[in-house]
């Protein structure tokens, strides 16, 4: 099957910034892809090359098995949804909509027609009037997403698109996200450094540091099975154990990851485990995070409410099941 | 609150506020007076009587028609040219980055920073220097150096404050370069331009230091006035052409001061 997108040894070098650096990627068609990474590693570069913006410096990106080097933006058959959303504060809701069958050349009643038919997708009918200016953050965002969804692209980009509305509003376009990409079967490649995000709505996620992809994989895999130290503590901040600690616990010596939610904590002190001491709690809703001080080493582990909290600086015994802890590939 | 804006302000203050005014606008009343004298070789206070017969009279002086066609026509060109290059440059120096941006930033606005003395001398130098005959271009050339800095100043402003994902935003649903200009630049930038344009307009309209040492035998209409001021008869002809040109270049003005001030609303309902 040809990929949706692919990067072969992909570069983009500024100066002597690797902001992207060596990446090869497979995009499969029809699926919801996360770029996930802090900021400065190299996803919304990867986003860009794919939109055309930038150009690689070396390695090759093709597009449905099309090479895409020296290819403007507008004769790409790819759309994006800009982080600030980019809507034309001189053109109403339904022109902003139109705008790509406009150049296009589509006629007058056919594109205002698409237009009426993209914003009632995302739920804003009766909406084209409007000037962009008039909306709200989570109504501009719909527009956004109206204006590059009445162009069927085959591979629609979104940077970081839900980064500026608050909670609620986040988790309810999530889901309206993932049904309306399930619904239109487009390929949807998602950029985000909000880790919940990228495992909740993805079907697959690419984990970036400093321009190179650390793991590729489902989002169970990046998180339960973490690949190296990196990913361990950036998706998810899983305990990163040193090598010598494992080695006490399940005899290799390799560095581990351990979920906080994976370690039980005992009160009772005569109880077989690893002796630890309550540093601080925080208080989270569903469930209370310890901070624990083992044998010098940091880690975290979740109570869940409803059961007996220890105090601060109480003395505990944690345990786990040994198939828990997740041995790295990374050598120590 | 301790400046509270319901207050009145003291009287001492107000009066200078009156004084000054009165000292800026009384002037230009003066002349609007002396257009509608009977005293023609004198400029005599009060005027001895009032008539509307310079009207006719100024309508019937060619050389009036000329100068006024010479400063519309070197007005149009330099702003059309100014237009051109000071749009260009605005949109160069706002949508990149390259080395020495700031640089020509500054050299742009130098030449309405300096005294139009040192434009004009140094144009004229470099006119003889390369033997290019005193003509109509050598005068559109030098209202040109100073028409572009207003049209730049315009549109480098409107540039910073539209936002550069914009132009991306166009390329990425279809559009090239042609289509963003049309559809996305020029509708962000069009009052902009417009008002770069008028107030470019009526710099050139009313110059007369670069002029005078860019021109050949030419008259625009404010060199005209110049000379007219010392010749010794139907000198209120003269006025009655300075009424008309304050009322054809305050119009404008007023106009381009509207529209960037709306300007400011549009561009930020972005956001």
């Amino acid at each position: 099957m040809t990929p949706a997108v692919a990067f072969q040894k992909t570069s983009r070098h500024f100066g002597a910034v690797r902001a992207v650096d060596a990446v090869d990627l497979e995009i499969k068609p029809g699926e919801f892809f996360a770029m996930l990474g802090p900021s400065g590693s190299g996803k919304t570069t990867c986003l860009r090359l794919i939109a055309g913006f930038e150009q690689p410096t070396s390695g090759s990106i093709s597009i449905f098995g099309e090479r895409a080097e020296g290819v403007p933006p507008y004769r790409r058959n790819v759309n994006t949804v800009f982080q600030d959303y980019a809507l034309f504060p001189h053109l109403n809701v339904l022109d902003n909509v139109a705008y790509g069958l406009m150049v296009k050349g589509v006629g007058k009643d056919e594109r205002h027609r698409a237009a009426e038919d993209a914003l009632r997708l995302v739920q804003l009918p009766g909406y084209g009037g409007r000037k962009p200016g008039q909306l709200s953050g989570g109504q501009r965002q719909r527009v956004a997403l109206a204006r590059a969804l009445v162009n069927k692209p085959k591979v629609l980009l979104l940077d970081e698109p839900l980064g500026a509305l608050d909670l609620k509003l986040r988790e309810s376009m999530q889901e309206e996200l993932k049904q309306l990409q399930k619904a239109l079967g487009i390929t949807f490649v998602f950029v985000t450094h909000d880790q919940g995000e990228a495992l909740s709505m993805a079907d697959r996620v690419a984990v970036f540091n400093d321009g190179r992809i650390m793991q590729v994989g489902a989002p169970e895999e990046i998180y339960q099975r973490p690949a190296s130290r990196f990913v361990a503590d950036f998706v998810g901040s899983s305990n990163v154990l040193p090598p010598d600690f494992v080695q006490r616990h399940a005899g290799q010596r390799r560095w581990g990851s351990l979920r906080p939610e994976q370690i039980r904590v005992g009160r009772d002190k005569s109880g077989d485990g690893v002796a630890a001491r309550v540093l601080s709690r925080h208080y989270l809703g569903a469930a209370t995070k310890l901070a624990l001080d083992v044998e010098g080493l940091r880690l975290h582990a979740t109570v869940p409410s409803g059961t007996a909290v220890p105090e601060d600086g109480e003395h505990v015994v944690l345990s786990f099941n040994r198939d828990q802890l997740h041995l790295m590939e990374e050598q120590a | 609150m301790r400046s509270d804006r319901s207050q009145s302000a003291p009287r001492g203050l107000k009066i200078a506020a009156a004084a000054g005014l009165a000292f800026l606008h009384l002037p230009i009343l003066l002349i609007f007076v002396y257009a509608f004298t009977t005293e023609e070789k004198s400029y005599q206070w009060p005027p001895p009587g009032l008539t509307t017969q310079w009207f006719a009279a100024t309508w019937a002086r060619p050389d009036v028609w000329q100068a006024l066609g010479l400063s519309v026509q070197v007005a149009a060109i330099s702003t059309a040219i100014a237009l051109v290059l000071g749009t260009l440059c605005a949109a160069a120096v706002s949508q990149t980055r390259f080395f020495g941006r700031e640089a020509i930033s500054l050299l742009v606005i130098l030449p309405i920073a300096l005294p139009g003395i040192i434009t004009g001398i140094a144009l004229r130098s470099a006119f003889s220097l390369a033997e290019i005959p005193f003509s109509f271009w050598t005068i559109v050339l030098g209202h040109a150096t100073f028409c572009v800095v207003v049209v730049y100043n315009n549109a480098v402003a409107r540039f910073r404050r539209t936002s550069g994902s914009l132009i991306e935003a166009s390329m990425d649903l279809g559009a090239d370069g042609f289509q963003t200009f049309r559809h996305v630049i020029l509708p962000n930038i069009g009052t902009a331009l417009l008002a770069g344009g008028m107030l470019a307009f009526a710099l050139s309209f009313d110059e007369v230091i670069v002029t005078t040492f860019t021109a050949g035998q030419q008259q625009t209409l404010p060199i005209w006035m110049l000379e007219e001021l010392v010749r010794p008869r139907q000198r209120p002809v003269t006025n009655v052409v300075a009424m008309v040109v304050v009322l054809a270049t305050l119009l404008p003005i007023l106009a381009a001061y509207y529209l960037t001030r709306e300007g400011d609303q549009i561009a930020g309902a972005g956001k």
